[in-house]
């Protein structure tokens, strides 16, 4: 908190050493786990001082950015800095990790909390088939809030389905997202020109338009600025930074197929 | 009829993201109703002549108020509901089209479409921030109360 003054001096009760190292293990992971779901930085940093003050750990600190935690127990001098690498939104990573703090905080004990915590890391995913379709049915959805017509429904399921299917399959085999988006929405945007020459399809801007809702940041835009308004400055500017490449990525797919034809 | 329409629209269309986020099965269908009544706010200012922005802003404003609740409720945090929520109200559309226009190299279209969309998500993080703020607010002055009375 500003305005109080930093404490340094050693702690009144002083836990054992393994113990200490086990609170830091769970703390660290829920942190990175957090992180790497898309949770929001003010959400990752309070969780993460929760957990240690539960345990009797007080004056942690915690920094964490997209890319990066630190976190530090100054009274037993330990401290880590751990990368991220990638970030997607997993909500019930984030769910389950926000559930077991709340029962640390009313008193689980470690040794339950380690293995609840190694437990919600292996945590399942909706079966791929269903991602696809929640992407055809996305596209679909939003061709008619865009005051689409009824015949492009095909086209807006094939385009949005497949754009998903595109970006996850190619996903496995690089992590670099700009590309990953690139093709995605360069596929859309070839399948919707597919659909209208062959007479499936009416509006082709509607149809890609829909068809790349999955794909665009909107979600991202809002949450930078959300972490700007909350002061976490340098988080905001970075995801709003990922969120333009994004947008670019996705602009540049389909603009190079309308620069083609 | 054609509120009805919207709303199965928008609570599918939030339902999806749902699923495409990984949402928890059981949290699913809350997120939609959450996205659909967001929409609803926004659809109806929007007929009755409202400003984009601010449409967008008070369309916001209830849907957190609507996370909030849920996520009271469900005991759940609100980021789930909220972040599946705002899908139908994000800019995500004008933003990519921005970028298309650069593309296309119609530079001030985009520019147009860049500002609106930067404009809009302002307004959409406001109203999330507000609900919040107020909450918060509430609960410190909930807290006080019972102080004084024990």
């Amino acid at each position: 908190m500003s305005g109080e003054l930093e404490i340094i001096e050693a702690p009144e009760k002083v836990l054992s050493e393994n113990f200490v190292r086990d609170v830091f293990y769970i703390v660290i992971n829920c942190g990175k786990m957090l992180l790497e779901s898309g949770a929001e930085t003010y959400r990752i940093e309070d969780t993460m001082m929760r957990i240690a003050s539960s345990y009797g750990i007080e004056n942690a600190q915690v920094f964490a950015t997209p890319t990066v935690i630190i976190f530090s127990l100054n009274d037993y001098a330990l401290t880590q800095t751990l990368r991220i690498e990638e970030r997607a939104n997993n909500l019930e990573k984030v769910v389950a990790v926000n559930e077991l703090s709340r029962r640390i905080s009313a008193g689980m004990p470690l040794d339950q909390a380690l293995r609840r915590m190694e437990a919600i890391h292996d945590s399942r995913f909706f079966p791929f088939w269903l991602t696809i379709l929640s992407g055809g049915i996305i596209g679909m959805m939003f061709l008619l809030l865009f005051d689409g017509v009824v015949a492009d429904l095909p086209a807006a399921f094939v385009g949005g389905a497949g754009g998903v299917f595109v970006m996850e399959g190619i996903l496995r085999y690089t992590k670099v997202k700009f590309f990953t988006e690139f093709f995605a929405s360069l596929y859309i945007a070839l399948t919707a020109i597919f659909f209208v020459d062959t007479g499936f399809g009416t509006m082709l801007d509607t149809i890609i338009i829909a068809s790349v809702m999955p794909l665009v940041p909107g979600v991202l835009i809002t949450n930078a600025i959300r972490e700007m308004i909350r002061g976490h400055l340098m988080a905001g500017i970075m995801k709003g930074t990922e969120a333009a490449l994004t947008a670019i990525a996705i602009g540049a797919g389909v603009g190079l197929v309308f620069l083609m034809i | 009829m054609i509120y009805v329409y919207q709303f199965i629209l928008s609570f599918f269309a939030s339902a999806g993201f749902g699923v495409l986020f990984n949402a928890p099965r059981a949290a699913i269908i809350r997120c939609g109703l959450t996205g659909a009544v967001g929409w609803m706010v926004f659809y109806i200012l929007r007929e009755g002549g409202a400003d984009l922005v601010l449409a967008s802003y008070i369309g916001a404003l209830v849907l957190s108020a609507v996370a909030l609740l849920n996520s009271r409720s469900q005991k759940m945090p609100v980021i789930l509901y909220i972040t599946c929520g705002i899908i139908p109200l994000v800019p995500g559309g004008m933003a990519y089209d921005s970028m298309r226009q650069i593309v296309l190299q119609e530079y001030m279209t985009a520019l147009e479409y860049g500002f609106e969309a930067a404009l809009i998500s302002l307004a959409i993080a406001t109203g999330i921030i507000s609900t919040e703020m107020a909450d918060q607010v509430l609960q410190t002055i909930r807290k006080k109360l019972k102080k004084k009375e024990v």
